[in-house]
């Protein structure tokens, strides 16, 4: 990726993603307006009416701001990776599929059917999957893409029944229309079931302590897919899907403790992992975790200013974590390096890239007139408003927020700025399309710090709407609040972040010899990993035994505990069994066919069992000549002189049955007792109850009029079921090319 | 009658049954045997018995005039014995080969296709 050497960038693998971001932004982009007054749109084809799954987009201020920055920053980073990865074998394909992820995380944060939008949730999984794992020759992105598709595939599972449960509950699965029934969710039974669901899709997709760790993994990926996916837009589709449910979701305590306490846990465990990285991409992978920790945290509310501060921080926090990211990239592909102790003196060589670098990481430390700042001290003041305790929270704000000073520091000034380290020899500025994202989003982090009512009114105050549903209005958005306490709280962010910049080397060796002799989770990860495929293994070999005569055995126990199961729950008694009937004929028959079959149960002979499969033979033919069926009768026997001849022929050349003691299987003999007995019982009950012989009225007044036959059953065969009958024949040449196939291969060539 | 050739499919069933379950290859083609007759027969019981009125068409009419026997159970019985009969050839002649093959016909003794024991 080395951009030095001038590279064809202008392919249409490159551009066409751009025109395609490019063009949406534009047309979500003239959307503000009506957005802005208050309205929502809803566009809606139907699917499935039946099943209540529809093609259904609701856009309002949430669903709005997110689709801008998917497609804005969207075409800044395809523009920068049209670029960054120029001339590389496999452009069209890296274009392919950060283009179908915008697409995906578009229809994500649109849908208002929550089937589709699930459907939309496992697609920007997969596109995920595909970019983390996009070197795929290393084995290292390979795992990561892996841990990332097992993570937050598990908790789209878990999303999927959540999603059905609020179906049921609520009746439908429009999302706009749920959110118009108060209590409609809250107060079901089932809340605490959906809530837990839909709070593992969210907290596994927007990495939430414990399932972080795919995040920081998932940096195998290039440069221009980190600052997209997991830091702008993919991660934050968990904080969407809280964002969307909180108006039907909230409210409750449950709701309240467990976003408090994942999002507070998250936020401070990522900024103090932050401090510990020497790779600049780790560090800025571990802010971001952070950011969707606060983020989590304020969802958790839903006072006017907690919601205000998450919609704030939220577009703050893409602009400038984008922005960073691409920074970092420039910097890798300019110097061949990430290591924050190797990086020093770039100011002048780049300084575009610095300066860039530099607005958005004031932003990030949440300084004036940037819109972090105004970021920040919503934070604060959010913080103070919360339910569970102001204390706490505007704690651990305190301390977030102080490493995010250190942070940036680390990244945006020390590479270009500081005099610590020996300056990087012949570094040249990056090509101006890698500069314009950078630049672009830094100085709209300035923009609208300066002008905060423009991003008020246009996205924030709609969003906030669309998150309380209209409860309390969004708080504004001011550069000057006035001396207060967030001011204060912000005045002792800088000093404790200036001092753990100052401290930073030493901190970071603390840390790193602390968390090396904890447990990891990521080593927990391939443990868990190990014991799941050893477990299926030894599942496996339990199950398949390989051993016929236990997969017969299961086979017939479950069916006959199927149907006896279901006589005696469905039906009562035994019908009464009167013989009134019977001749001395059917006693004959009756007693013939008993005695052929038990005697090839019985006996040890070979010749006999096949004599007693004739002798059953013989019984069922003459069944079937008593009762009217001479065709059927013929065929019989026929077939029957055929089995026992190719039996005897066969038995020649195979060896003698072995002895069997009979009553050496009572299990056996219990099952098939079992089987004999439920199937007496469900044919007489068939025969005890009415037939409908609507078919066979058909075939007997249709069969010479229309096909000229008198012998009714010949005529079924040959005529109006005729296509079975070619099935039949199809069946028994198979049958015949199979078997002649068999003799003639050599039994020598089979030995394994 | 119905009820007495119910009990007949019972016995067939059951023997069946307990000769599939048997080690040797030959027992459970015995069993095979068994239950395809049994099945056949279960199919002709459920379209009722009728003795002494075949289903034919007389001479000069368009259709029986008397009650005659259920046809359709009939012909699907027919093509079932074709059918079973070509099932029962093909596993005796695979049987016979798997004998060649591997000298035995105790099914337990077959793992050439399972993967080796640790």
């Amino acid at each position: 990726m080395d951009t030095s050497t001038p590279t064809r960038w202008i392919t249409p693998a490159g551009l066409i993603p751009v025109a395609i971001a490019g063009s949406l932004f534009v047309w979500f982009a003239q959307m503000i307006p009506v957005i802005a007054a208050g309205d929502t749109l809803r566009f809606l084809w139907e699917w499935v009416p039946s099943l209540g799954v529809n093609f259904s987009f609701y856009i309002d201020g949430l669903s709005l701001t997110f689709a801008l920055l998917i497609t804005g920053i969207g075409a800044l980073v395809m523009l920068y990776s049209a670029r960054y990865l120029a001339g590389h074998v496999h452009q069209a394909r890296f274009s392919l599929f950060l283009t179908s992820f915008m697409l995906s995380m578009i229809g994500l944060v649109l849908s208002d059917n929550l089937l589709i939008l699930f459907v939309f949730w496992e697609l920007t999984t997969i596109t995920s999957y595909l970019l983390i794992g996009f070197n795929h020759d290393t084995l290292k992105a390979r795992r990561s893409a892996l841990q990332a598709l097992m993570m937050t595939g598990v908790g789209g599972l878990a999303l999927l029944a959540g999603i059905i449960l609020i179906g049921t509950t609520a009746g439908t699965f429009e999302m706009s229309q749920i959110n118009q029934m108060p209590g409609v969710l809250t107060q079901s039974v089932m809340y605490l079931p959906i809530l837990m669901l839909v709070l593992a899709g969210a907290f596994t997709k927007s990495a939430q302590m414990p399932f972080h760790f795919w995040l920081p993994n998932a940096m195998a990926a290039p440069t221009p897919v980190s600052a997209y996916l997991h830091s702008a837009t993919m991660v934050k589709a968990g904080i969407y899907l809280l964002a969307r449910t909180h108006p039907s979701l909230s409210g409750t305590d449950v709701w309240l403790w467990t976003l408090t306490i994942a999002g507070a846990v998250t936020m401070v465990f990522a900024s103090i992992m932050a401090l510990r990285q020497t790779d600049l991409k780790l560090a800025l992978a571990y802010t971001t975790l952070m950011a969707l920790g606060a983020l989590t945290l304020l969802l958790g509310n839903e006072s006017g200013y907690t919601i205000t501060a998450a919609a704030t921080f939220l577009i703050v926090h893409s602009l400038y974590k984008a922005a960073l990211f691409l920074v970092v990239g420039i910097m890798d592909a300019q110097t061949g390096t990430r290591d924050a102790d190797k990086l020093f003196g770039m100011g002048k060589a780049m300084p575009i890239t610095a300066i860039a670098a530099g607005i958005a990481a004031l932003s990030m430390a949440g300084f004036p007139p940037f819109l972090g700042f105004i970021g920040k001290e919503l934070k604060y003041a959010g913080a103070i408003a919360v339910a569970s305790e102001p204390i706490i929270v505007a704690g651990a704000f305190l301390i977030a927020s102080a490493l995010m000073v250190a942070i940036a520091g680390i990244v945006s000034f020390r590479p270009f700025w500081s005099k610590s380290g020996t300056p990087i020899a012949g570094v040249k500025e990056a090509p101006w399309p890698m500069l314009v994202g950078p630049v672009v989003l830094a100085s709209m982090g300035a923009f609208f710090g300066i002008f905060p009512d423009v991003l008020a009114n246009s996205l924030v105050n709609p969003t906030v709407a669309a998150i309380i549903g209209n409860a309390e209005p969004a708080k504004e958005l001011k550069l000057w609040a006035g001396v207060n306490l967030p001011l204060f709280l912000s005045i002792a962010t800088f000093m404790l972040g200036f001092t753990l910049y100052y401290y930073k080397i030493q901190i970071r060796t603390a840390l790193i010899r602390m968390t090396t002799a904890a447990p990891s989770f990521d080593n927990g990860w391939d443990t868990l990993m190990a014991g799941i495929a050893s477990g299926s293994k030894a599942l496996t070999r339990m199950i398949q035994t390989g051993v016929l005569r236990q997969y017969m055995f299961v086979t017939f126990a479950t069916a006959l505990v199927a149907m006896g199961a279901t006589l005696f729950i469905r039906t009562t008694g035994i019908p009464s069994v009167g013989w009134p009937d019977i001749e001395l004929w059917d006693w004959l028959v009756f007693l013939l066919v008993l005695l052929g079959a038990g005697l090839t149960v019985v006996t040890n002979s070979r010749i006999t069992a096949i004599a007693g499969l004739g002798v059953v033979g013989i019984g069922m033919a003459m069944i079937f000549i008593l009762f009217s069926a001479p065709d059927v009768a013929i065929t019989q026997l026929l077939v029957e002189t055929l089995v026992v001849v190719l039996f005897a022929a066969a038995a020649l050349k195979l060896p003698e049955l072995d002895k069997e003691r009979l009553g050496a299987r009572p299990l056996d003999a219990l099952i098939a007792l079992g089987f004999g007995v439920v199937t007496t019982i469900i044919v007489m009950k068939v025969t005890a109850g009415p037939i409908d012989r609507e078919l066979t009225t058909f075939f007997e007044t249709a069969s010479w009029p229309e096909a000229f036959g008198q012998n009714i059953v010949n005529v079924i065969l040959v005529d109006f079921r005729a296509l079975d009958t070619f099935g039949e024949i199809a069946v028994v040449l198979i049958a015949a090319i199979s078997i002649f196939a068999l003799l003639k291969s050599k039994p020598e060539e089979d030995k394994p | 009658m119905e009820q007495l050739l119910s009990l007949l499919i019972g016995v067939l069933v059951a023997a069946s049954v307990y000769l599939m379950l048997a080690r040797n290859l030959l027992r459970f083609l015995f069993g095979l045997i068994l239950l395809s007759n049994a099945a056949n027969l279960t199919i002709f019981v459920a379209g009722r018995l009728t003795p002494g009125a075949p289903s034919i068409v007389p001479d000069g009419v368009d259709a029986p005039i008397d009650v005659v026997a259920n046809a359709l159970p009939q012909a699907l019985v027919l093509t079932a014995i074709v059918i079973g009969f070509g099932l029962f050839a093909f596993a005796l002649i695979l049987a016979f080969r798997a004998y060649q093959s591997l000298g035995t016909l105790n099914t337990d003794e077959m793992r050439v296709a399972e993967p080796k024991e640790q």
